[in-house]
């Protein structure tokens, strides 16, 4: 159990829990939440890069040249495990299935579709069954729905929702987060204000499909409008106001991971190494539960999803509904263009999020921001991208304090810093979420959290190396025990062959016994008519070959006098062209 | 003064026959060092070492024949981890074994090249080349440990060594600068320094 302290929440009257730590950086929300969502539009050009969720790589369905309808299936999840169906988001023609840059901290390429678009933004017969009345549908009819649908957690795991909402456990607790604790992102605040009784229609989906005990929707005190929204929804829908509250937690980064606000609502810890599944609760994101319901009621799969783009290196901030694939320049159009503060541009907040090199990039299902700013406006939440020289640990235990695992940050930077990634893993790295507050309150300007991504790819790494050295160990030890057996089972042959053999012959000896002098003396006899035969034959061939060689010997000396003649010929008749 | 020494007679008779029941007992099959040193080994089978593959290195290693910088595969990682459960100090790799590859190679075989000799699957120390008498072989990626013992007895050369390409699922992180590399370290002043300004 949580040892934090148990408040009330001002607003909803709910009991809550507190975790541990937490820092409060600057939010900027009020820049891009001002508008509501709009829609930017239909690009010349849509790249989707056929990895958007967490998994395997989708298959392509299509080829160069095919038309495509709006949401048709282009590539489909694979069947080799995790993956989720990828959909034109609007009609055109498939122009090339190639390898684009991908929005990836590593700004490595991968395989992506690229469709020119037609501006018709043509269904045909596309869409999706449409079911209205799900609460009398069965279960699984929904299910696939969604999986068809391709949706996958839009919160930024990318997990394919289908595959979480399968499962076989018992829900005590659905939770909608909607806590959006990032600075600068407003795109769940946005679309719980302008869309609550969809969501809250997409919840009545979700309690049918899991039969939660009681659902919690969770956003963060400051965002009142949204709270208030969500409110209204659920009074003016009858039936189920009674199980589903909302709650305002109170603002504190990051109050929005998973656990984290699993502990505030309900004061447990998930373990460490365990899903929340395993303890009874479902978490998922406003913006999942949005497209659950485009996919049940509208018969639409995920074409598109709310993306803020804001900072100020963009002239209007706000939120879109944006097609996936658009690339982030369009959208900056769209926005009004750059400012002169333009320096970075970073996908997802700047607690998290990691700048692009290039805004030619496509947008996919996990990207809920694109934050353009100037380096100034970034280092105030996050010191690398801040010019400032890292400078020594003072050993202060400002990280520990605001760890929202409880985790010894400064010591595992020391045994990062050696190399001693065992020692890391004594301390718990690979419960890092990854979410920067060490780096934030870091007196020094340590990249802490590059620290722990460095050496958390090291220990995959190395446990991969090491199932495979497993692997090549056994391989080769059957491959050692195989010529061995071989070899043996040759030996055992052999020697069977051999022994045969002279049993064989210990046999004939017993059975001839009286007669063995007899034999010896046919044997004998046997060998010399052999070799007199022999003999015989070979003074034929000798008298034979002598014969032959004779003949040759005649025929040379004749063959030789026309040739001869036919030189002589020759160099006459030469002579006389001269 | 005879009790002294009988009682002390009787005891060390007693722990002698304890202590020979137990080492008939609980005797250890094989030699549990040389194990442990195997599992630390990448087992590429490359035979880098200048021995027969991972296990006779392991086994030289444990009888304290040979030293625990000759395997390349491994690098300065397996060279640590060799030291640790050594408890010897770690040491540079020798540079006569070979260099640690800056990324992971498989063999692949050129397949219009190949004649189906079948000399490389003879040479595979771990069965990743799958083929048959003058059929064109193939190499199983992922069983394959890069070692390039198929290299040289290919006739036509038709094996090549293919780095594994880098993709967002094995692309790791790369360490951060250490911080001597960020802030300038002014040298604290000589004893000689100190004593001229003074």
């Amino acid at each position: 159990m949580s040892t934090g302290a148990i408040n009330k929440s001002p607003l909803t009257k709910t009991k809550l829990w507190k975790f541990h730590g937490g820092v409060h950086p600057p939010f900027h929300k009020d820049d891009s939440n001002q508008t509501p969502i709009s829609f930017a539009g239909i690009p010349e050009q849509l790249v989707l890069p056929l990895q958007q969720h967490i998994g395997i790589e989708a298959e392509p369905s299509v080829h160069v040249g095919d038309d495509v309808s709006k949401g048709q299936i282009i590539a489909s999840a694979s069947h080799n495990g995790l993956s989720a169906n990828i959909h034109a988001p609007t009609s055109g023609v498939i122009s090339a299935i190639e390898e684009r840059t991908l929005p990836h901290i590593s700004g490595l390429s991968g395989l992506c579709i690229v469709i020119d678009t037609d501006a018709k933004d043509d269904w045909k017969n596309s869409k999706l069954n449409t079911y209205p009345d799900f609460n009398n549908t069965e279960s699984k009819l929904l299910l696939e729905q969604i999986q068809q649908a391709g949706i996958v957690g839009l919160g930024g795991a990318t997990f394919p929702t289908a595959v979480k909402l399968s499962s076989s456990k018992a829900i005590k607790t659905l939770i909608i987060n909607g806590a959006e604790c990032e600075p600068y992102i407003t795109c769940d605040d946005r679309l719980m204000r302008d869309e609550a009784t969809k969501i809250i229609t997409g919840i009545r989906i979700l309690q049918k499909l899991l039969k939660p005990e009681t659902c919690l929707i969770a956003v963060e005190d400051n965002k009142p409008e949204a709270i208030k929204a969500l409110q209204l929804a659920c009074q003016d829908d009858d039936g189920i106001s009674d199980n589903v509250k909302v709650v305002a937690i109170p603002t504190l980064y990051p109050s929005g991971g998973e656990k984290q606000l699993i502990e505030i609502l309900t004061g447990q810890q998930v373990p460490s190494g365990e899903l929340p599944l395993d303890i009874g609760l479902i978490g998922l994101n406003i913006g999942t539960v949005y497209s659950i319901y485009k996919a049940i009621i509208e018969g639409e799969p995920l074409l598109s999803r709310i993306i803020t783009v804001t900072g100020n290196g963009i002239n209007k901030p706000q939120n879109f509904e944006a097609l996936i694939g658009t690339s982030f320049n369009y959208l900056a159009e769209q926005a009004g263009g750059y400012t002169k503060m333009a320096d970075h541009l970073i996908m997802g907040g700047p607690m998290m999020g990691f700048a692009l090199a290039d805004d030619q990039i496509p947008i996919i299902k996990a990207t809920n921001c694109a934050l353009i700013s100037s380096t100034t406006a970034l280092s105030e939440s996050n010191s690398e991208y801040a010019d400032q020289p890292t400078l020594p640990c003072i050993r202060c235990g400002k990280c520990m304090d605001v760890c929202p695992v409880k985790l010894l940050p400064q010591q595992m930077y020391w045994h990062i810093r050696a190399k001693d990634f065992e020692k890391a893993q004594d301390h718990n790295i690979n419960d890092c979420i990854d979410c920067g507050c060490c780096s934030y309150v870091c007196p020094s300007h340590i990249p802490l959290v590059d620290y722990y991504r460095f050496a958390k790819n090291e220990i995959r790494d190395q446990k991969i190396a090491q199932e495979k050295a497993d692997l090549s160990r056994e391989r080769h030890e059957f491959l050692l025990f195989r010529k061995e057996r071989d070899k043996r089972e040759r030996d055992e042959k052999r020697a069977a062959h051999k022994a045969a053999l002279q049993k064989k012959k210990a046999e004939a000896g017993a059975k001839g016994d009286k007669g063995e002098n007899k034999k010896d003396t046919s044997k004998a006899d046997a060998i010399k008519a052999a070799m007199a035969r022999a003999k015989a034959k070979k003074d034929e061939r000798d008298k034979e070959s002598s014969t032959r060689k004779e003949s040759l010997a005649d025929k040379k000396t004749s063959d030789k006098d026309p040739s001869k003649k036919a030189l002589e010929k020759n160099t006459e008749l030469k002579k006389d062209e001269i | 003064m005879i009790e002294a020494i009988l009682i002390l007679v009787g005891l060390a008779a007693f722990f002698g026959l304890v202590l020979g029941y137990a080492s008939i007992r609980f005797k250890v099959e094989g030699d549990p060092l040389s194990d442990q040193v195997d599992s630390l080994l990448p087992q590429t089978q490359c035979g880098q070492c200048s021995y027969a593959g991972c296990r006779p290195y392991a086994e030289a290693i444990a009888a304290g024949e040979a030293p625990i910088n000759k395997c390349p595969p491994g690098g300065e990682t397996t060279i640590l981890a060799l030291a640790d459960l050594l408890d010897v100090e770690p040491m540079e790799l020798d540079e006569e074994a070979g260099e640690t590859p800056e990324q992971p190679e498989v063999a692949i075989i050129v397949e219009k090249d190949c004649i189906g000799c079948t000399l490389c699957i003879q040479a595979c120390p771990v069965d990743a080349i799958m083929g048959a008498a003058k059929q064109m072989h193939t190499v199983i990626a992922s069983e394959c440990t890069g070692c390039e013992l198929c290299l040289p007895p290919c006739p036509v050369d038709c094996i090549i060594m293919v780095p594994l390409k880098t993709t967002t699922k094995n692309w790791k992180f790369k360490q951060p600068t250490p911080i001597e590399n960020t802030y300038p370290v002014i040298p604290a002043p000589t004893d000689s320094e100190l004593e001229k300004k003074l």
